[in-house]
């Protein structure tokens, strides 16, 4: 539902902040913990929530989220149980909006129009598709207009002003503005680098602006909760469920822990410094 | 996106009009990238659509692969090959005596002639078998421009010699342990740097897979082959072949030499996919033959993969053919029907190797002994007073450890 993510951005302007934005890998480490992850971000501070379906070729992730996919697919995550891990979140929340992002083969496989359809039933509010520029996007477009979701762009430091028109079209909820040239979890975000960028896409999209790619710590994400209407993080998540499961530490704790942390920077961010 | 599955629209009346302005080949090929990549993929159809009609660009090209490449490659009649299999006259189409060993410098030496011409000062490069890596590092060096290569980790230890090739060409091979650490997992690591160095650097695609512009721009470089195979046939034997055959992995071997013959329709168009193990035990790298239409790479195309749209890795003797996919053009002329996709196993192959070595002196390449498994059945089913031609796209004695160690030999 479109109108979920419209009211969740409408209310944070109303509070006058940012809002956090966490990504978490559906099936990671497994379906079990995944989704009880997945049911504790709201209470841990998450605004709106990214859930990465996993993919074999992830060609835009730096190591960090490759492997959260190869665990999530090693342990047997496939679309079919992540919808049904939204779905299964949707019975206690029906607010807080949720952001399917992943790759097109999945869909490819599983139909487009069929897709978007199940997508809606379970409770999806928006789609990020990595690998799925404007020039390829009209069908699923018209499949995501039909059931009510968002087609939620990525724009880049590569998109410039003659480009920004074409990537913003059709594009509802927000825009996703990749804040470095790169892969996910790699170079690190600069936020005085990236406020002309995100002034620029706002202008020309008349939406929100969601800012990822290399934000890390508290202080990152307070800096770019100052000058965004959403920050991302997705690698330093996913890195703790990594670490977690190396050491035999409660997974579900620790991400949500760090979700806390960084939630509470975002929240603070415009009354002055953490 | 389209439909995965194309309706059967039947015969175009020019396949050479594809692809069309939206990188299609009917419902296949296309751009399905990051957009921080879609900027550069633009800038790059345009240069190329640019330099592919500018006489002075073209020309520098013939140049060099007159004096540097060493074309024309002879067509050579395998009289004993002919005779051993009693079908159609076999010739054999001599890409391995190319410098570097392999058809892969045709491409090379137009691709780094464009990137010096966009301004780009940096290579990166993906390779299987090595050859396409090594043949970018030639170049690379030929023209001064730093050079890195991604190969697969599993790749780098199997094809230790075309490691220390590259290396002594200057290049630098960084091993992928990512994924299952072959062809498609260099690929991706290649995109990731692609879309970290946007500004300095160019990917150098070794085969006609890939987003638009690469499958066009990759096989209209490797296109030399099929034209001079054309004009050799004529001055030989005073008419076109029946058939033309090449093994195919990405294919662009294969579609270099059959896209000068698209709109012959009496030239069968046969290509070899690697079957590995054997069709039925699912350890294969035959992308048409045993998968289904899906996007991987920037491009629609036939893929190994499961039931979810997962990629499979691919299975075969041969790292040049070890691919989940294959160029978007081989799907579109798959599914129209202009052109027909056999196997070959991983068996068949090292016997094809073994008997072109005894028969004609020559070792083949892995991969290009995938199509002379097939050619005699092949020659046969043309006849006697037939004319074949086998791309022979490669030199095999980068694979001689290999085919010891199958044989119980130590080398």
């Amino acid at each position: 539902m479109r109108a979920r993510i419209e009211q969740r951005f409408a209310a944070l302007k109303a509070e006058g902040r940012a809002a956090f934005v966490p990504y978490v890998m559906a099936g990671d480490p497994d379906a079990a913990t995944a989704l009880a992850i997945l049911k504790g971000l709201p209470a841990a501070g998450a605004d709106l929530i990214e859930v990465g379906f996993p993919f074999s070729d992830p060609m835009a992730e730096g190591p960090p989220i490759q492997r959260a996919a190869q665990r999530a697919l090693a342990a047997g995550m496939t679309l079919k149980a992540t919808l049904e891990a939204i779905a299964a979140f949707r019975t206690a929340d029906a607010d807080t909006p949720v952001i399917l992002m992943g790759y097109t083969n999945p869909l490819v496989t599983w139909g487009i129009e069929a897709f978007a359809r199940d997508a809606a039933a379970a409770g999806v509010d928006g789609m990020i598709i990595v690998d799925l520029p404007p020039e390829e996007a009209g069908p699923l477009a018209d499949a995501l207009d039909a059931n009510d979701i968002s087609l939620i762009r990525l724009a880049t430091p590569t998109t410039d002003d003659r480009r920004l028109p074409v990537v913003v079209r059709r594009t509802s909820g927000f825009v996703y503005y990749v804040s470095v040239a790169g892969v996910t979890g790699v170079k690190e975000a600069d936020a005085s680098a990236v406020a002309p960028h995100v002034e620029r896409v706002r202008r020309a999209s008349g939406l929100p602006v969601a800012v990822g790619f290399g934000i890390k710590t508290p202080e990152r994400a307070s800096a770019i909760a100052r000058v965004a209407d959403a920050v991302v993080v997705g690698s330093a998540l996913v890195d703790e469920v990594a670490e977690a499961v190396d050491l035999n530490e409660d997974v579900t704790g620790r991400v949500l822990s760090k979700v806390e942390a960084l939630a509470k920077a975002v929240r603070l961010a415009r009354r002055g410094p953490v | 996106m389209n439909a995965p599955v194309p309706p059967h629209s039947g015969r175009p009346n020019d396949y050479t009009a594809y692809p069309d302005a939206q990188g299609r080949f009917g419902a296949f090929g296309g751009q399905y990238v990051p957009e921080t990549l879609m900027p550069l993929v633009h800038d790059l159809t345009a240069a190329w659509g640019a330099a592919k009609v500018d006489p002075a660009f073209l020309g520098e090209l013939q140049g060099y692969l007159t004096h540097y490449v060493g074309r024309p490659s002879p067509l050579y009649f395998a009289s004993r090959l002919t005779e051993h299999f009693g079908g159609a006259k076999i010739y054999l189409k001599r890409e391995e005596l190319n410098h570097t060993g392999s058809h892969k410098i045709n491409n090379c030496m137009g691709q780094i002639l464009l990137a010096m011409r966009m301004g780009k000062t940096r290579i990166i490069a993906e390779t299987g078998a090595g050859q396409h890596g090594v043949a970018t590092a030639t170049v690379c060096a030929r023209f001064g421009l730093p050079c890195v290569v991604y190969m697969g980790a599993v790749d780098v230890e199997r094809q230790k010699p075309n490691v220390f090739r590259m290396n002594l060409l200057g290049a630098e091979v960084r091993p992928v342990t990512s994924g299952s650490a072959t062809l498609k997992d260099a690929m991706n690591e290649a995109l990731r740097d692609w879309v970290t160095n946007v500004h300095d650097t160019y990917y150098l695609i070794g085969t006609a897979a890939g987003m638009h512009p690469y499958p066009e721009m990759v096989r209209d470089f490797q296109a030399v082959i099929g034209r001079e195979v054309r004009e050799q046939m004529m001055a030989a034997e005073g008419r076109l072949p029946d058939a033309v055959v090449a093994c195919v992995g990405g294919g662009s071997n294969a579609i270099g030499l059959f896209h000068p013959f698209l709109n012959d329709e009496g030239v069968k168009l046969i290509g070899v996919e690697a079957a590995g193990s054997g069709m039925d035990t699912g350890r294969h790298a035959a992308a048409i033959n045993g998968g289904r239409p899906g996007v991987l790479h920037g491009n629609m195309t036939y893929l190994l993969q499961d039931k979810d749209g997962q990629i499979e890795e691919a299975h075969s003797i041969s790292a040049g053919l070890d691919y989940p996919g294959i160029g978007p053009e081989h799907s579109w002329l798959h599914d129209v029907g202009r052109a027909t996709y056999l196997t070959a196993t991983d068996a068949e192959s090292l016997d094809a190797y073994m008997l072109l070595s005894k028969l004609e002196g020559i070792l083949p390449a892995i991969e290009s002994a995938h199509a002379i498994a097939r050619i005699g059945e092949i020659a046969r089913d043309v006849g006697k007073d037939g004319l074949v031609v086998l791309n022979l796209s490669g030199r095999g004695d980068k694979d001689v450890a290999t085919v010891a160690a199958h044989l119980g030999r130590t080398v």
